[in-house]
């Protein structure tokens, strides 16, 4: 049976008079990669953010783990959030805080687990994501582009959660950066059976990690399906997105590796 | 949802088994993960150590629906961060294990050290002639600018300056206003009853005007836009360390000092004793209508006494004092602001270290000014 871990009915969301979502209806199935691509402004963040219920829509109701962030109580909706884990665009870790605090900092505010455990298990999920013990005294600061996103995904799985949502997660790394750091979420998809939603205008990890590919554009979802799906699709900005220079080479470097394999 | 909400209501369970044909055994069932571990993790963590202790046990995983990092790490710490020898595990739980098998690096713990007090002393020292070190680099840096500029008048940034004006200037005249005519009724209401015991009453005037004009006025003043304005120059300049903004002007070859400081200096300069000359306005207006209240003082004889009462010398001296105020404020404002580093933490205690700094500074100045003018402006 297929269960839907995010599920978004007939969703509106309107600035003023300027109408982001028109009736936008999207469902996100246990154990897949879905990614959300769109061009700028089209409200991929957006529609994102109200996954996380950090923005509430104007009409129509966003459910994950089955429970809808609208009309929850509070505790119902802080128990989910437990569930998910978040890895924000710029990392968006704590400043203030050395990076071993700020992976440890959601398992102490869970209050369960002992000090030792918490030291421990921030260890090896520095380690899951590339970092070593060495680093764990610094401050944010002091780490390079590449190494915050780390420490950010680090943070983002200190719970454990099922879900797992990715605000381009490449987006300001180098090639060779972001091309381990793709492998690296799908290592840990794999090994963590998590359920991933992300946003990414980076072809090259799109192709990589997503099961299937949502389309933003218009105000609404004009495609939505596996990969090689929604490529033959003729609608004037997949063709441009997918079509161009940029999109065919990038298809054409994975059906070459394809072959190969 | 039935299965994933009915994991978080089922615990890990613990059983320990001892029979003749299997041996003594450990049965873990259920799921070992980090959310349903809950408030028992201290009591399970405690049984699996007990458990552990006797090597040869056998533990039997097989019941185990989900076992998740935190789970895993739980029994390796038990088991004295080794695998057991007799060890029954679900293949699809064998990954979780295997990756725990190197071993963990601690973390560096931080040394105490004696010496830890003389060194903070030593670092407080270092910090404070840093402080003073690069405040002089900016007045030099200013100084060379002016000079620069008052060849170039093209180059002066009218524009900054002016916006500057206004917003430390016109837009604090509301609040200098309501705290300067308060003080003044506080401080003519309270005059009044002891002058009313000597049968001095006329001597208000000249209490009032010396005290507001010459010190009260300037320091009330340069007390509300320290707070005020300074706060604002060093957290803009704060964020704008923050977002890399002051670095995009470096590289375009805009000075920080013409562009941003040196504004901010002459505005304040200017708009400071505007400020003054208007708080001491109202002071006096509210220490006015105290002393008619009080004392029966007509407004007009208040106002004709005035000037006999306080030289001028006193009102030249309270703005001259007002200017160097303004552009203190200003420098120590800069002065923080730059030295900002790009984290939240570093905004917050550099804003609230500028105004102390500003406000002391402002108190100090003003003392100086009293010892070195003592002769000025004196009555009789």
């Amino acid at each position: 049976m297929k269960r839907s871990l995010v599920e978004v009915n007939n969703l509106w969301t309107r600035f003023g008079d300027h109408v982001v979502h028109r009736d936008v209806s999207l469902s996100v199935e246990r154990g897949e990669v879905l990614s959300l691509v769109g061009g700028s402004g089209s409200g991929k963040t957006t529609l994102l953010r109200q996954m996380m219920g950090l923005e509430i829509p104007s009409a129509g109701e966003v459910k994950v783990f089955g429970v809808s962030l609208q009309n929850s109580d509070a505790d119902e909706v802080q128990r989910i959030r437990n569930r998910w884990g978040v890895l924000f665009q710029q990392g968006a870790l704590f400043s203030a805080l050395t990076v071993f605090d700020n992976v440890a900092l959601p398992l102490r505010e869970l209050g369960t687990v002992d000090e030792d455990l918490i030291r421990q298990l921030v260890l090896f999920k520095l380690e899951m994501v590339g970092i070593e013990a060495a680093h764990a005294a610094k401050m944010p600061s002091d780490l390079s582009g590449g190494m915050v996103k780390r420490v950010a995904l680090a943070r983002a799985l200190a719970l454990e959660p099922e879900l797992l949502f990715l605000d381009e997660p490449t987006a300001g790394l180098d090639p060779d950066r972001s091309e381990s750091f793709v492998r690296l979420i799908e290592d840990l998809r794999r090994e963590l059976e998590l359920t991933v939603v992300m946003v990414t205008h980076d072809l090259d990890t799109l192709i990589a990690l997503s099961n299937r590919v949502a389309v933003l554009c218009e105000q609404r979802i004009v495609a939505i399906g596996p990969l090689s799906e929604v490529v033959t699709n003729s609608h004037r900005f997949i063709c441009n997105f997918f079509q161009g220079e940029r999109g065919k080479r990038a298809l054409q470097a994975v059906s070459d590796a394809l072959l190969v394999t | 949802m039935s299965e994933s909400s009915g994991t978080t209501r089922l615990q890990p369970q613990l059983r320990h088994v001892s029979s003749p044909e299997t041996g003594e055994r450990v049965e873990l069932s259920g799921p070992w993960i980090l959310r349903a571990f809950e408030e028992q993790l201290g009591e399970l963590s405690r049984q699996l150590a007990e458990y552990a202790r006797d090597a040869n046990r056998h533990w039997d995983l097989t019941n185990v629906t989900r076992i998740d990092h935190a789970g895993a790490l739980l029994l390796w710490r038990a088991w004295g961060g080794q695998r057991v020898r007799n060890l029954t595990l679900r293949p699809e739980h064998e990954g979780i294990f295997s990756g725990l098998s190197a071993p963990r690096a601690r973390a560096p713990k931080p040394a105490r050290d004696w010496r830890a007090p003389i060194s903070a002393l030593g670092d407080w020292l270092l910090d404070v002639s840093d402080h003073l070190l690069h405040f002089v680099l900016l007045v030099g840096r200013i100084a060379i600018d002016t000079s620069r500029l008052s060849r170039q008048p093209r180059d002066i940034p009218w524009l900054e300056i002016s916006a500057n004006i206004y917003r430390t200037g016109a837009q604090a005249l509301g609040i200098t206003a309501l705290v300067g005519f308060l003080v003044g009724i506080v401080l003519s209401y309270l005059s009044a009853q002891q002058l009313k015991t000597f049968g001095a009453d006329i001597f208000i005037i000249n209490l009032l005007g010396v005290s507001i004009i010459r010190e009260l006025g300037p320091v009330l003043a340069a007390v509300l836009i320290a707070g005020r304005s300074g706060s604002a120059m060093t957290a803009q300049l704060g964020v704008m360390r923050v977002t890399e903004e002051l670095d995009a002007m470096t590289v375009m070859g805009i000075p920080h000092t013409v562009r941003l400081i040196l504004p901010k200096v002459l505005a304040l300069a200017v708009s400071l004793p505007l400020v003054v000359a208007w708080t001491c306005a109202v002071a006096l207006f509210g220490g006015m209508i105290a002393a008619q209240w009080q004392l029966g003082i007509p407004y007009s004889l208040f106002l004709v006494r005035l000037p006999e009462a306080v030289p001028i010398a006193n009102l030249w001296l309270g703005l001259g004092k007002s200017v160097v105020f303004g552009m203190a404020i200003a420098l120590i404002a800069c002065h923080y602001g730059l030295r900002i580093e790009p984290n939240t933490e570093s905004l917050g205690s550099g804003t609230t270290d500028s105004v102390v700094t500003a406000i002391t500074m402002v108190i100090i100045v003003d003392a100086a000014f009293a010892v070195m003018f003592s002769d000025v402006g004196s009555f009789l």
